[in-house]
């Protein structure tokens, strides 16, 4: 015993990061009172939600999760939503965008660029005073975006629910601070050291079942912005954005309204690896147009709240 | 497209085997840095086509003649602002023989704190000098610092060698200079690299105008860089993290101990002490999910099982019977203080966080204060502001079970958070313990 420890060199990276990942997730349930895990049906969170079954494993998972439902959905993410909690037999908080709306808490955007993605920040904050959460666990990853990339595991949200980047704890080893002064819930982020080729290959590792849309199939699209968009009745389509049908798949869950999808004849998840392992454009550049209003979008909605 | 036209060597869809290799860099505004990390992100085929658009866009717009790789690693908009990095920032890239997240931290003194986190958890330093201004205060600095905080493998980068000719008496002076001060801290793994970051020598591809280095290029060097070594060197050491009772019919008098293997290997069968109380009991089991398993070693997730039923709660330690942990009432340790609140004085009551166990400290004594510029101790110091580095001695409401972080980082290191803010206020890494 005359050395550092260090990590031992047996460990694959798929497991060091699953045990990483179990490891918050315990921190959290054991020094918060009251967590919750945003769970959308999206392969992070499904990742997560896989992570917190093992943690707690054979006992249920200790906490509720929440999905902030924008009412414009994938309606395939939806019933895979429900098909997992039901199997978990967890209890699923669902925050009503639309409820926000209809009560006057927030306005919706028009046009045909509207989204609700913006407004799924007044929803998610309501939902944590009146569940009185002060842990929401969320699946970020660091690679995903440049703010996320600054971003800790705990990261602290202020009674208005904001980020400031630049009054960070300092967060070292695997020693987290979960000490909370009024008014103030965290965000942690089991996933932050992952990459979404981690993701894919811990999917198929761990053989996890995902939504449909992320397999290759038949769908009307349109064309906006360089980028394929589903037609739904949500999307008012502009004058030439004339709907086509195309095999895709989405490289993420979101809404439908912001969401793009890519040519794809990947039908298996083994194709969907081969895939990502390929591409040469990132996520979010490639399929959320919300990312693309300036270059500084997510830290922007970040600080205002935002997952 | 089909699995058969990958270009890429590695099979994504056979198990992976690849290790992780976590490094720490640290530097200023100017010595190459950014632009070395964007330079491996760039060769190693990392770099995204909608990033290297938005960059050469930014290049273009800044007036630029080349593509600036260092904005790959441009940060938030405070940051840029102010062409500085002021936070740690974490990058991730891959090889078909290894994956790596970089912790990339500022240089500045006044950021010793964001470098100390980003050294944390990091294997290897990398290293980042001029060739044009050899090792300066601040290389010292961040070699020390890295030390200090547990590395052992030092990977230096002797950059901007395009600036000084491709001169090979220049990199010789450097590197021998810095492994120099490297073994007098007992360091002896110091990997020294001729780099030009802007042009690509010798980062990954080998370099025409610099055939007199016989080494590996950098990345290759990363990739085998051997940064660990076999768990069994040291007596295991098992932080009870959460307490699992499932209370369903199927599993009705499961008792199990989650937690996160900090050191050795524990087996089904071994003879364990469970501290504080020091109780003694057999290991029955180790669960992880649907797997029993034999042994755990670091880092593995799993939940333990004893053959008796003792008072074990977050916070109690499994351990090796034979060797067990300082019980320590009080304990000396080197601190880094992070707080611009207030500065770290005697008689200061703090909370401690060490593995899964919470207590409070009294500081008895600062004893010495880290001049990191000269890197001498000051006997006569008293306290610690921002960023200062010192010998302190702290009295403990509780017990804690504590190696010296030499040995072991899990079981040797704490945080330091203050009761009224609740924010963390310093790191320390202990070095005795009674």
């Amino acid at each position: 015993m005359t050395t550092t420890a260090t990590r031992p060199a047996s460990l694959d990276t798929l497991s060091w990061l699953e045990a990483e990942g179990i490891h918050i997730i315990r921190e959290v349930a054991a020094e918060l009172e009251r967590p919750c895990l945003l769970f959308s049906g999206g392969k992070d969170s499904i990742v997560m939600l896989r992570l917190a079954e093992k943690a707690f494993w054979p006992a249920r998972i200790p906490f509720p999760v929440m999905h902030v439902d924008t009412g414009h959905n994938f309606p395939e993410a939806i019933e895979y939503r429900d098909r997992r909690v039901a199997e978990l037999d967890v209890e699923l908080f669902v925050a009503s965008v639309q409820e926000s709306i209809d009560q006057g808490r927030v306005v919706e955007e028009v046009g045909p660029r509207a989204s609700r993605n913006r407004l799924q920040t007044v929803t998610l904050l309501d939902a944590v005073l009146e569940h009185n959460f002060d842990a929401l666990f969320g699946g970020a990853r660091r690679d995903e975006e440049k703010a996320r990339a600054k971003e800790r595991i705990f990261s602290f949200r202020d009674a208005f629910g904001q980020w400031d980047p630049s009054n960070q704890r300092p967060e070292l080893w695997n020693l987290y601070n979960g000490k909370l002064t009024r008014g103030e819930h965290i965000r942690a982020f089991p996933l932050s050291n992952w990459t979404e080729l981690d993701v894919w290959q811990y999917i198929k590792r761990e053989e996890l079942e995902i939504p449909s849309i992320y397999f290759a199939h038949e769908r009307a699209m349109f064309r906006r912005d360089g980028m394929l968009f589903p037609v739904s009745e949500f999307v008012p389509r502009l004058p030439g954005e004339d709907p086509f049908d195309a095999r895709v798949r989405f490289r993420t869950v979101g809404d439908m309204t912001c969401t793009a999808g890519v040519l794809s004849e990947a039908e298996t998840l083994e194709a969907v690896v081969a895939e990502i392992a390929a591409t040469r454009i990132t996520e979010r550049g490639e399929t959320r147009a919300d990312d693309r209003f300036s270059e500084a979008a997510m830290e922007d909605r970040k600080r205002e709240g935002y997952f | 497209m089909t699995t058969a036209a990958l270009a890429d060597p590695l099979d994504p869809l056979g198990p992976d085997q690849r290790t992780l290799l976590r490094l720490a860099t640290a530097g200023s505004v100017d010595d190459g840095k950014s632009t070395l990390i964007g330079r491996l992100l760039f060769d190693s085929k990392q770099t995204f086509i909608d990033q290297m658009e938005a960059i050469e866009r930014t290049s273009r717009t800044r007036g630029e003649d080349d593509v600036n790789l260092a904005y790959l690693t441009d940060g938030l908009r405070s940051e840029r602002e102010q062409g500085i990095t002021i936070d740690v920032a974490y990058r991730y890239f891959s090889t078909p023989q290894r994956k790596f997240i970089l912790a990339d931290t500022p240089g500045h003194v006044q950021y010793t704190r964001n470098m100390v986190t980003g050294a944390s958890t990091a294997d290897a330093a990398l290293l980042l000098v001029d060739a044009r201004r050899g090792v300066l205060e601040q290389t010292r600095r961040h070699a020390y610092l890295s030390n200090l905080l547990g590395i052992r493998h030092f990977v230096l980068c002797v950059n901007k060698m395009d600036l000084v000719d491709w001169n090979r008496s220049v990199f010789e002076e450097i590197a021998e200079e810095l492994t120099r001060f490297a073994g007098r801290m007992g360091v002896t793994d110091v990997r020294a690299i001729p780099i030009s970051a802007k042009f690509g020598d010798w980062v990954v591809e080998p370099s025409q105008r610099m055939s007199w280095y016989s080494g590996p290029p950098l990345l290759e060097l990363l990739e085998t860089l051997e940064a660990s070594e076999p768990p069994q060197h040291h007596a295991s050491r098992f932080p009870v993290q959460y307490v699992v009772r499932p209370l369903r019919d199927a599993y009705h008098d499961y008792r199990g101990y989650a937690g996160t293997m900090a050191s050795g290997v524990l087996r089904v069968g071994d003879r364990v002490k469970v501290m504080p109380s020091g109780a003694e009991t057999t290991v029955t089991g180790i669960d992880a999910f649907d797997q029993q398993l034999s042994e755990a070693t670091p880092p593995m997730a799993v939940t333990v099982r004893l053959a008796d039923q003792l008072d074990i709660r977050r916070g109690s330690m499994i351990v090796d019977a034979e060797h067990p942990p300082i019980a320590a009432s009080s304990i000396d340790a080197h601190i880094c203080w992070m707080s611009d609140r207030a500065p770290l004085r005697e008689r200061d009551r703090l909370v401690v966080k060490h593995t899964t166990q919470t207590t409070r400290a009294l500081v008895e004594e600062v004893g010495a204060r880290l001049d990191v510029n000269t890197l001498e101790y000051d006997l006569t110091a008293s306290q610690l502001s921002l960023n200062e580095i010192g010998r302190v001695r702290l009295r403990l409401m509780a017990p804690l079970s504590v190696d010296p972080y030499d040995e072991s980082r899990e079981t040797g290191a704490f945080i330091l958070i203050d009761e009224a803010t609740s924010a963390t206020v310093g790191a320390g890494m202990i070095t005795a313990g009674e």
